[in-house]
């Protein structure tokens, strides 16, 4: 089940990479938000499906917006003068990006297996902690408060920087 | 196994939008498309099978949770990707209005 999802948001990745009208494209990468919407609730997090399906239908409202007060041409695609430089160089990209992936899943526990090395100690006394049923909500804003905090500042940050940059009206030069 | 190839089939997908992509509206959602296969390995890697979700309730007190710790970082993640988006399309957006393409190259050209 969740390898025919994952197959089919790979499909939609590279369709809205592809696509020739850039409303399309946005239409596919829904493909990939929605898809993982699913993914979660079928990987037993439900907060983060909520979160998910909130997150993404706002960007592509955002980016629908941004489309349509601009323009939905996508360029006309030239391949580079240095093709095969540029093959050459993706081969050896990618055969050093497996070599190091193979490195880094055999340290990782099997898919489904996973150890609870540290989550045992939010997972006890969870509950009586923090008083909070959901062990999640427990470890955001109890344990990890902090970090939290720090959320809330990149995120006023990236409003003040999208109405800066988004004002209508520059300084007046004296 | 599979499952974890698939995950980095998908952040390659991404990479290879931001790198061989000019159109800037591309570009962003190459970047997007990276972040969401990031977030979804983290979850992926704090899986167990048969677990449920780590709510407590009556009915679940002996049952195995997945790990809650993952879910939490990667909630916080999500809401700093959007963010980030918005500001990058925001920026898109004002680049369009300054010289009136998305292409990469055009830019670089008409600057100075």
């Amino acid at each position: 089940m969740l390898l025919v999802i994952l197959v089919l948001m790979i499909g939609g990745a590279i369709f809205s990479l592809e696509a020739r009208d850039l409303l399309s494209a946005v239409v596919a990468y829904g493909i990939v938000g929605f898809g993982l919407v699913i993914c979660f609730l079928i990987l037993q997090a439900p907060d983060l499906a909520l979160v998910q399906i909130v997150v993404e239908t706002i960007t592509l409202i955002i980016m629908v917006a941004v489309i349509l007060n601009s323009t939905r041409k996508e360029l006309g695609v030239k391949w580079a003068s240095k093709t095969v430089a540029y093959i050459v160089g993706s081969f050896v990209f990618l055969i050093l990006f497996m070599y190091f992936f193979e490195k880094v899943t055999s340290v990782l526990s099997v898919f489904g297996e996973h150890l609870l090395r540290m989550s045992e100690a939010y997972i006890e006394p969870g509950a009586k902690d923090t008083g909070s049923a959901n062990l999640v909500t427990g470890v955001i804003f109890d344990y990890r408060g902090y970090d939290t905090l720090g959320e809330a500042t990149v995120l006023f940050t990236a409003v003040m920087g999208v109405l800066t940059v988004m004002r209508l009206k520059g300084r007046k030069e004296e | 196994m599979t499952v974890y190839f698939l995950c980095l089939i998908l952040f390659l997908v991404g990479l290879y939008g931001v790198v061989s992509k000019r159109n800037l509206i591309k570009i962003v959602i190459g970047l997007a498309i990276m972040e969401y296969s990031v977030n979804l390995f983290l979850i992926l890697i704090g899986y167990i099978k048969g677990g449920t979700a780590p709510i407590i309730s009556g009915l679940a007190k002996f049952k195995k949770f997945v790990d809650p710790l993952p879910q939490a970082m990667v909630l916080t993640a999500i809401v700093i990707g959007l963010a980030t988006t918005a500001l990058l399309l925001a920026i898109a957006v004002r680049i369009y209005r300054k010289y009136g393409t998305f292409d990469v190259k055009e830019i670089k050209k008409l600057k100075g």
